[in-house]
């Protein structure tokens, strides 16, 4: 079989498919461990959301769920348009494969976009904690606790983004101008895991962000 | 590893959006307490699908499922132990 | 699964091909290696560096102590020296130690591989390493910290001084070298075992870093968040832990130990996994229980992670989430005893001899006893507030850090000096050090039990009169420990030159590292073994026979 002799193997493993298990083992691991990191965000979130309810919600109903959805829906999006990336990947179809990376990112871009127009308009009402925060609520300290918790939490997922965007990217270019994963899909298929959890990170920070008590 | 199919993917991301919708329009109802639990269920859902079939945990071996299990297994064990101490505090 | 895609043997090679020490001998060849066993050589260079470092504000430490006035040191340079101890104990030293140094160097070797899964980034962690020390160094030189090695909040994110952010930085960045290590590991154990070698025929070493890695990988990012969260409290004002913003810092304490009780068997367990090495060989023995010994390993560390809220039994956490962590910790020592009966089992009938390597291995499960026992003491509820922030605690943990972990570090070292260096080190001596260690450790800290039952509080450069008597038998304790410690550092590098040249195998121990020349080639085997037969099959009946004879 030409083409498996084509992927270079290093010299601690002994064959390709040991070497793309053992890759995408690492991987897995890898998004267990961003699991916990954002888990700890997650723990200050719950704890404070049962200890103040109410100013969690009032601050929640200050938040622009037609920017959050939107966003939602564009990585939703962006998540599809990379599994057909993967599976390019996988059939040796570089220029398709770059095409996708391209829209993946740009997605991901438009992703980014929205996020700072939100937090333009954020800091434009003095919702950006610290000293000009300003909030009319009943219990703004609490409400503000929100806001660091919402700042925080969309911050360090904003900052996976763009590392998700700078990757897929340089891959893209090294996709089209270089066919560099010819029989060689492994690095495309660990990017799509990446680009998925940061995904499904978001999954779970829309309604939890956006959305408390929206109905009253 | 069987590959899944384009329809797959395509029926995947159309559930995903259909979902999305769903999440919000509930948002809006009424359902008391369990307006956050409709939504976490909802969004567990999104999960699963995304870690299923975009990432293929489907056609994986067992052993990567358990590596997905364990990521979210301690995570619940941090949420549910640390807030047995808020739940029971009485801090208010 | 695992085996059937190694069945593959790989081409032959030429016979004698270059030990790994002498396979390149520029500094570069050194600093840009990707050889397991080099990489495992620079952490054990770095992590002794760091360990004299901690052992200096230790010695610094114990010197004020002897006195009950403050008259060596300020207060603020007290807080700072026990800052940088246990800092630089815990992070740089106690956790890389076994894992980074015995792991690096023997996981591929037992399991009968060329390498880690990931050689680029098992270097990448090393300089992870490296330039979390840098910060960490930096933050001491230029000050210090002084707020404890927990960095509790509201102190360290508002009122400390120094640089609190320099050290957490350290910390963080050397915690992603752990995870990239802990990594590495996993996927090692799961995917590069040679044909044959199943998961109950693995040496419990293995067992032992596979979950401590898993507890790496699962524990440390909790901690890089809580400390970046704690670094933009204190730089930004951002209020997560802040009460007077409406925050909780008990959520601080709550994510900390989150990641550091854990730690805690980071610690431990490699310890254990040495001397269920050593105790087999120096007995002669089979491994008593082996398979309940590999289950014990993995339920200590998932029990790990149920019972960090006994550090906050005083902390106003909840009373009943406290009565669940108190109830969840005594659960740890079933666990940790099956383990201790098993060695003692083993022991039971065997043919034992007393080399340096067993010497320590017996002083780790005595000690490390003692310590687990008293662990009970402050897994209990009402005991706890009672010694909570005494001596008692400060006793407590160094019997398993120091009596534990340490001791089977050095046995560790010793056992399988010959495997990395080639060379034996002086037997006399080396147990003399031994014994010296175990001694003066006995006398450094059993002392501070009886110190902190009475009462004395930790953290004070100042105490009551009373206790000077035990305060001057602790610290002379500690310099027979020092001692004890500058000893094997000195014989271990005379024999790198003037030792005995070793053999394969100069303990006939069971095991793959040693069917291999000593030091090994790089790419450790001639060819990929084929294992057939589980762990530790040793026979005391016969070692003892041959004994006899060679005595008589």
């Amino acid at each position: 079989m030409p083409d498996v002799l084509a992927v270079p193997i290093e010299h601690q493993f002994d064959d390709a498919t040991q070497q793309r298990e053992a890759a995408t083992m690492g991987m897995w691991l890898f998004i267990a461990t961003e699991i916990l990191l954002f888990g700890g965000m997650f723990l200050g979130y719950t704890a404070y959301r049962h200890a103040y309810p109410s100013a969690f919600a009032e601050a929640s109903r200050h938040t622009l769920i037609a920017f959050g959805g939107t966003n939602t829906a564009v990585l939703l999006i962006s998540s599809t348009v990379m599994a057909f990336a993967v599976r390019a990947a996988s059939q040796n179809r570089r220029k398709l494969l770059g095409l996708l990376l391209f829209v993946t990112a740009s997605l991901g871009v438009l992703f980014l976009v929205i996020k700072g127009l939100e937090y333009a308009h954020e800091i434009n009402e003095h919702l950006l904690p610290g000293r000009a925060f300003h909030i009319d609520a009943a219990d703004p300290q609490h409400a503000e606790l929100f806001f660091y918790i919402y700042w925080l939490m969309t911050g360090v997922h904003a900052l996976h983004v763009t590392i998700g965007v700078v990757l897929i990217t340089f891959f893209a270019f090294r996709a089209w101008f270089r066919d560099a994963f010819r029989n060689h899909d492994t690095p495309i298929e660990l990017l799509g895991l990446y680009w998925h959890f940061v995904d499904i990170v978001w999954v779970f920070l829309f309604p939890l962000i956006y959305m408390i008590d929206r109905h009253s | 590893m069987n590959e899944p199919s384009a329809r797959t993917y395509l029926f995947t991301g159309i559930a995903l959006l259909a979902f999305l919708g769903l999440t919000i329009a509930a948002a809006y109802v009424n359902l008391g307490p369990l307006n956050t639990g409709v939504a976490m269920a909802i969004s567990f859902a999104k999960g699963a699908l995304i870690v299923l079939f975009f990432m293929h945990i489907r056609y994986s071996k067992p052993i990567l499922w358990v590596f997905v299990g364990a990521g979210f297994f301690w995570l619940g064990i941090m949420l549910v132990l640390a807030m047995s101490d808020y739940m029971s505090r009485g801090w208010n | 699964m695992t085996t059937a895609t190694l069945q593959a043997a790989p081409q032959p090679r030429p016979l004698t091909k270059p030990t790994y020490l002498a396979d390149g001998k520029t500094i570069r060849s050194w600093l840009l290696t990707t050889d397991h066993k080099r990489i495992a050589i620079l952490y054990m260079i770095s992590i002794t560096l760091f360990f004299f470092i901690g052992g200096a504000a230790a010695t610094m430490m114990r010197l004020e102590l002897l006195t009950p006035q403050g008259d060596l040191v300020t207060s603020e340079t007290y807080n700072k020296l026990f800052t940088i101890h246990g800092v630089v104990m815990v992070w740089f030293f106690l956790i890389p130690s076994i894992p980074t140094v015995l792991g690096n160097f023997l996981v591929p070797l037992m399991i009968g591989a060329r390498d880690v899964a990931f050689p680029k980034l098992n270097l990448a962690s090393w300089y992870l390493f490296m330039a979390g020390g840098a910060f960490a160094v930096f933050s001491i030189i230029t000050g210090g910290v002084d707020t404890g090695w927990t960095f509790y909040t509201p102190y360290s994110s508002t009122y400390a001084n120094g640089h609190v952010i320099a050290m957490a930085t350290g910390i963080f960045i050397a915690g992603f070298g752990s995870i990239a290590t802990g990594l590495n590991f996993i996927v090692t154990i799961h995917k590069m075992r040679a044909p044959g070698l199943t998961w109950f025929r693995l040496p419990m070493f293995i067992w032992t870093i596979y979950t401590t890695s898993l507890i790496l990988v699962l524990a440390t990012p909790v901690l890089a968040i809580t400390l970046t969260l704690m670094a933009l409290e204190r730089a930004f004002g951002v209020g997560i832990f802040n009460p007077a913003m409406g925050g909780d810092p008990l959520l601080f304490q709550h994510l900390f130990w989150f990641y550091s009780h854990p730690a805690v068997y980071i610690m431990i367990l490699p310890g254990m996994g040495v001397v269920s090495e050593l105790i087999p060989c120096f007995a002669r023995k089979q491994m008593f229980g082996y398979r309940f010994v590999a289950y014990a390993t993995v339920a200590i560390g998932v029990f790990g992670f149920l019972v960090w809220g006994h550090h906050m039994f005083v902390s106003s956490q909840s009373i009943y989430a406290g009565m669940i962590f108190s109830i969840l910790s005594f659960a740890v020592s079933v666990p940790s005893a099956i383990k201790v009966f098993n060695w003692t089992a083993t022991l039971y009938k065997g043919s034992i001899r007393f080399q340096t390597p067993m010497l320590y291995a017996l002083g780790f499960v005595g000690l490390f006893t003692i310590g687990g026992l008293t662990g009970l003491f402050l897994a209990c509820l009402a005991v706890d507030v009672h010694v909570h922030d005494t001596y008692f605690v400060i006793a407590h943990f160094h019997y398993i850090m120091v009596g534990g972990m340490v001791m089977g570090y050095l046995g560790g070292l010793h056992f399988w000096w010959p495997k990395i260096t080639g060379r034996l080190y002086p037997e006399r001596l080396a147990k003399l050090s031994a014994v010296t260690i175990f001694l003066g450790f006995n006398l450094t800290f059993f002392p501070q039990f009886i110190l902190g039952y009475l009462g004395m509080p930790r953290r004070y450069p100042v105490y009551a009169p009373e206790f000077q008597v035990l305060n001057v038998f602790s610290t002379a304790g500690a310099s027979i420990l020092a001692v004890g410690y500058v000893l094997p550092l000195a014989y271990l590098l005379w024999s790198l030159r003037w030792g005995r040249v070793a053999g394969p195998n100069p303990w006939q121990a069971t095991g793959l590292e040693w069917t291999t020349s000593s030091p090994p080639p790089t790419d450790n085997f001639e060819k990929t073994p084929i294992v057939t037969e589980g762990p530790y099959a040793y026979d005391a009946q016969a070692a003892e026979a041959e004994l006899e004879a060679g005595h008589a």
